[in-house]
């Protein structure tokens, strides 16, 4: 039984008390003394050619402060890509300078080339449309096909083709992957969209910058996954000013889902702007500029083919995949495509041998990035679907199917052809228990219930893999990482005896200050409530690597251990000095150091005030003081995984699909917390159902977004969603970190789109309908009937 | 968006032609002018007030008419800057053909917006240009024809905002009707 209010227990979230009583503190909720506010101006069309931008008007109008433009921002650095891909001929990726502004040219709708900073927002979105802009239209290219093969249109007027690199997965193996499908008997092919997904985080980006004139000190309140991230990349590469004269705080944030770890222009444009103006500077994005400027999630094109036996043994999987990168390289534009997907093309299988080609492509469209599950969801759907194709062409069961080709337990440690060693797992056992949660033995009693109400249903399966907790640093270093992926924590005792602990994880919503706290509180044995949990801010917490990835429990969390196992360490001394016995002698049990063997003991308290009041203390030879500090870098990936099924109902009248329900069952090592980690589940099945069913950003072919609004941009609402079964249980723990966790954050939403479209081609099949092979996300009424039609 | 229509007007081609060539005849027909100035060979500069669903913006804009066959066909397009609102801009390749009593008025219309009327308003566009495409011609043929003309060809609603060339009609309604029933 987990002890109450430590690892295990479904402790209630702290952080909601405030969240849900409208005390949570967001970046738009500070506001600083004599703050001005700024309002981007952003580009109407998708790709055109700035002549001139005159301000005179809108700097006459009353409160204007400044107006900035491009031109302002020319000699500041370019907003980098934090992964450097190379080709498969070995040439260096394309990486067109990203400005704070744009400058020269516009390059696609929502592309910010001026800001105005006024007295008050009114007046400074007046002045915005008193800004003229002389922008000659050119022609966009908005669809990668096109963009590939069209050597006229070009985003960036120096990279033709529009290529941003051409990258294989293993080079190597591509000769031996082509004579397998040469010899294979039977091989199936599938060529599928992945699509495209704007993030929609509740909140929306906002940013403050502050300068102080009187120090020369920087101050952001920014909308970020991860702040130090920010920091080193405005203060190293765009704006050129000292690390140490910027401090970056995001404070409570309503979610990211990836677009949030990212630096954008706005976060520079306001500290640039605060400077000029010796006067904090606020700027609020609206959800329509969320909709325009947020980096966009998925949107790949793949065709992807499987080579097998006759019985469904997997001999080979190929695939080639047009990734659009947008205008221009967000920060880890170039890493999701690739090391985030490329990696994962064997999934939970044996396939022995496996080939990624994908090309990443630049269109005149809002940056794409990592969007939860980031390259993995991409994966797991084009092998899950291009699966289930085979099986229905061989006419085999896909849970034999599936069972005879996972990895099997006793082969882990388990090398990849893509490059990656799962360290452990079990994923027959998942598969098991999901069929025994989803109740797969009545899905035919089900099925001719639905029938008599005249609706097709079917059953999906997936299964899936992801690597997360990244990373390690010389791994991801040796694949082209910019970054380290270590991450970090100090944990301060008090003196009188409670705990800060600073991470340099960023918690947007995942409940990090309940978790963290229950795990230190577990290693201590003191309470839950005594311990406060700090993110966020830069001037507080060690340098660390934010949260994104599933990382912050495997990576943070094993770092906050690390320093918890410091703090005992250090304990031990002060106490075997103040109980007058051998440090070796020392047990540390139930926030207690005692001697083995006897009743002498002094409580954590007790150590804690005789480190901050040292009159009993071994000061010759022990540091005064209860305060660590860890780094703690990963020795590989961890691999949660799982399967998933679906089940729905087809109205073959209409194309509607109802989700009738939905089953998870998830291996993600040790749980800390079941209820938090329910609740990851439930909002990542609903993303990965909001992608099946309902969402996708629609461009025009001039590059308008047309899905700019929830008028036309479909949210998954309750009433979408079954109730969700989730099991955890057959969990194998993480063998390289501390906790032995895995992570559970993107599970959902990698897992759940194939289960729905696999549900769906199955509905329509065993309705007759079997000339439908596949439908691409997401499946609405009008795709499904038309498919049912044709 | 495109659409492709025709109305027949009872006006020679030599008139209808005129007609196009007006500015105050082209204010008078497109939908919510406030104003229009300038020549067809230099250009119309036009204020245009409008609402696409949830937008509403005064455009300003201008109008060139080109591919001119005097008599026969011309191309007009428009452009409109709304501000906050985005951009809208359309063309229509405009061919007159004599027919026994008058001139058939072929048109084939194309229409695109950008900004946030094309972000929020994306769905509505298509109806609203072709109500626009309507509308204009509706007028257009309504000012050609003129009060004589009346007895055959006004739309409920189309109500044009040129003073000197409104026709006034009386019998709007019947013209209506007949086109709901004929």
């Amino acid at each position: 039984m987990p002890k109450d209010g430590g690892i295990g227990a479904s402790t209630v979230r702290r952080e909601d008390i405030r969240f849900l009583t409208g005390k949570g503190r967001y970046t738009a909720d500070i506001n600083l003394r004599g703050q001005a506010y700024a309002c981007f101006l952003r580009s109407e069309v998708a790709h055109g050619r700035i002549n001139r931008i005159d301000t005179a008007e809108a700097r006459a109008m009353p409160g204007v402060l400044a107006v900035m433009t491009g031109a302002d921002f020319a000699a500041m650095g370019g907003n980098p890509a934090g992964w450097h891909i190379p080709s498969r001929n070995g040439e260096a990726m394309k990486e067109p300078k990203r400005p704070v502004l744009a400058h020269g040219k516009v390059r696609h709708v929502g592309d910010a080339y001026a800001v105005v900073v006024a007295e008050t927002l009114e007046q400074a979105r007046d002045a915005a449309g008193a800004v003229v802009a002389d922008i000659t239209e050119l022609p966009a290219v908005v669809d990668m096909a096109q963009a590939v093969a069209n050597p006229d249109l070009r985003v960036h007027d120096e990279i033709a083709n529009n290529v941003c690199f051409d990258w294989g997965w293993i080079e190597d193996n591509r000769a031996a992957v082509d004579a397998a499908f040469k010899a294979a008997p039977h091989v199936t092919t599938l060529e599928l969209v992945n699509n495209r997904l704007v993030p929609n985080a509740m909140e929306p980006r906002a940013s403050i910058g502050d300068y102080d004139p009187g120090t020369g000190d920087y101050k952001l309140y920014t909308t970020s996954q991860n702040p130090h991230l920010s920091r080193l990349l405005i203060a190293a590469f765009v704006m050129g000013i000292p690390e140490n004269k910027l401090t970056v705080i995001a404070p409570d944030v309503g979610g990211g889902f990836g677009s949030k770890i990212y630096h954008y222009g706005e976060e520079a444009a306001v500290l640039a702007a605060s400077k000029a103006l010796n006067r904090p500077v606020k700027w609020v994005a609206d959800r329509s500029e969320s909709f325009l400027s947020d980096a966009h999630g998925r949107d790949h094109v793949t065709r992807i083919e499987l080579a097998t036996d006759l019985e469904g043994n997997f001999l080979a999987l190929r695939t080639e995949t047009l990734a659009n990168v947008g205008a221009y390289l967000s920060n880890f534009s170039t890493a999701t495509p690739t090391f985030l997907h490329g990696t994962l093309m064997a999934g939970p299988y044996r396939t022995p041998l496996v080939y990624v080609n994908v090309k990443a492509v630049f269109t005149n469209t809002a940056p794409v990035d990592a969007y939860r599950g980031a390259g993995r969801p991409e994966a797991t759907f084009s092998i899950e679907r291009v699966v289930d194709k085979m099986c229905r062409e061989l006419k085999l069961d896909p849970v034999a199917v599936r069972r005879k080709n996972l990895i099997q337990p006793d082969q882990y440690p388990y090398t990849t052809p893509v490059g990656l060693v799962y360290d452990t797992g079990n994923y027959p056992a998942t598969l098991d228990k999901l069929i025994q949660i989803a109740d797969f033995s009545g899905f035919e009693a089900r099925r001719a219930e639905s029938a008599r109400r005249g609706k097709l249903r079917g059953l999906g399966l997936s299964t899936w893999i992801e690597a997360c907790g990244i990373a390690p640093s010389n791994l991801v270093g040796v694949l082209g990482a910019r970054v380290g992926l270590y991450d970090a924590a100090t944990v301060r005792v008090n003196a009188t005896g409670n705990i800060s602990v600073m991470t340099g994880a960023h918690s947007h919503g995942q409940g990090h200050e309940t978790v963290f706290a229950q795990i230190v509180s577990d290693k201590l044995g003191i309470p839950a409530s005594s311990i406060e949990i700090v993110h966020g801010d830069t001037s507080k917490i060690p340098f660390g690597m934010g949260s994104y990835g599933s990382r912050s429990l495997a990576v943070g969390g094993s770092a906050m251990v690390k320093a918890v196992d410091k703090i005992i360490a250090k304990g031990k001394k002060i106490a075997a000095h103040m109980l007058e016995a051998a440090e070796d002698d020392i047990v540390f049990e139930d926030g207690k150091f005692s001697v083995t063997g006897t009743d002498k003991a002094k409580t954590f308290g007790e150590i804690a005030f005789s480190a901050y009041v040292p009159h009993n203390y071994p000061l010759e030879s022990l540091e005064p003081g209860l305060e660590e500090t860890a780094f703690y870098d990963p020795a590989n990936f961890t691999y949660p995984a799982g399967a998933y099924a679906c089940e729905v109902e087809v109205d073959a009248e209409t194309g509607r699909v109802e989700i009738a329900s939905f089953a998870c069952a998830d291996d993600f090592g040790n749980v800390m917390n079941p209820m938090i980690v329910n609740g990851q589940v439930h909002g990542g099945v609903a993303q990965g159902i909001g992608q099946a069913l309902l969402e996708a950003a629609a461009y025009d072919d001039n590059g308008q977004l047309l899905t700019g609004s929830y008028m036309d941009y479909a949210m998954p609402r309750a009433d979408d969603l079954p109730m969700f079964t989730v099991d955890h249980s057959c969990n194998t723990p993480c063998t390289h970190n501390p906790l032995g966790v895995k992570g559970c954050g993107e599970a959902g939403a990698i897992g759940s789109p194939p289960a729905v479209v696999n549900a769906v081609i199955d509905a329509l099949h065993r309705g007759g309908h079997t000339r439908v092979t596949h439908i691409d996300m997401p499946l609405t009424p009008s795709r499904v009937w038309s498919a049912i039609q044709n | 968006m495109q659409l492709t229509d025709q109305r027949d007007i009872k006006a020679d081609p030599a008139t209808v032609w005129a007609a196009i060539l007006n500015p105050e005849i082209l204010m008078a027909c497109v939908p919510g002018c406030e104003s229009m100035t300038g020549t067809a060979e230099t250009g119309f500069e036009a204020v245009v007030v409008q609402k696409v669903g949830p937008v509403k913006a005064r455009f300003t804009g201008v109008v060139t008419l080109s591919d001119m066959v005097p008599g026969q066909s011309l191309r007009i397009s428009g452009e409109g800057k709304g501000g906050p609102a985005g951009f809208a801009r359309g063309g229509a390749h405009v061919t007159l053909t004599e027919i026994p009593g008058g001139t058939r008025l072929s048109y084939d219309v194309e229409a695109s917006v950008g900004g946030k009327l094309a972000q929020l308003g994306s769905r509505l566009i298509d109806g609203f240009a072709r109500k626009m495409a309507d509308d204009f011609f509706e007028r257009f043929q309504q000012t050609v024809e003129g009060p004589a003309g009346t007895a055959d060809g006004t739309a409920e609603g189309a109500e044009p905002n040129g003073g000197e060339n409104d026709p006034g009609g009386g019998e709007k309604k019947k013209g209506w009707l007949k086109r709901i029933i004929g």
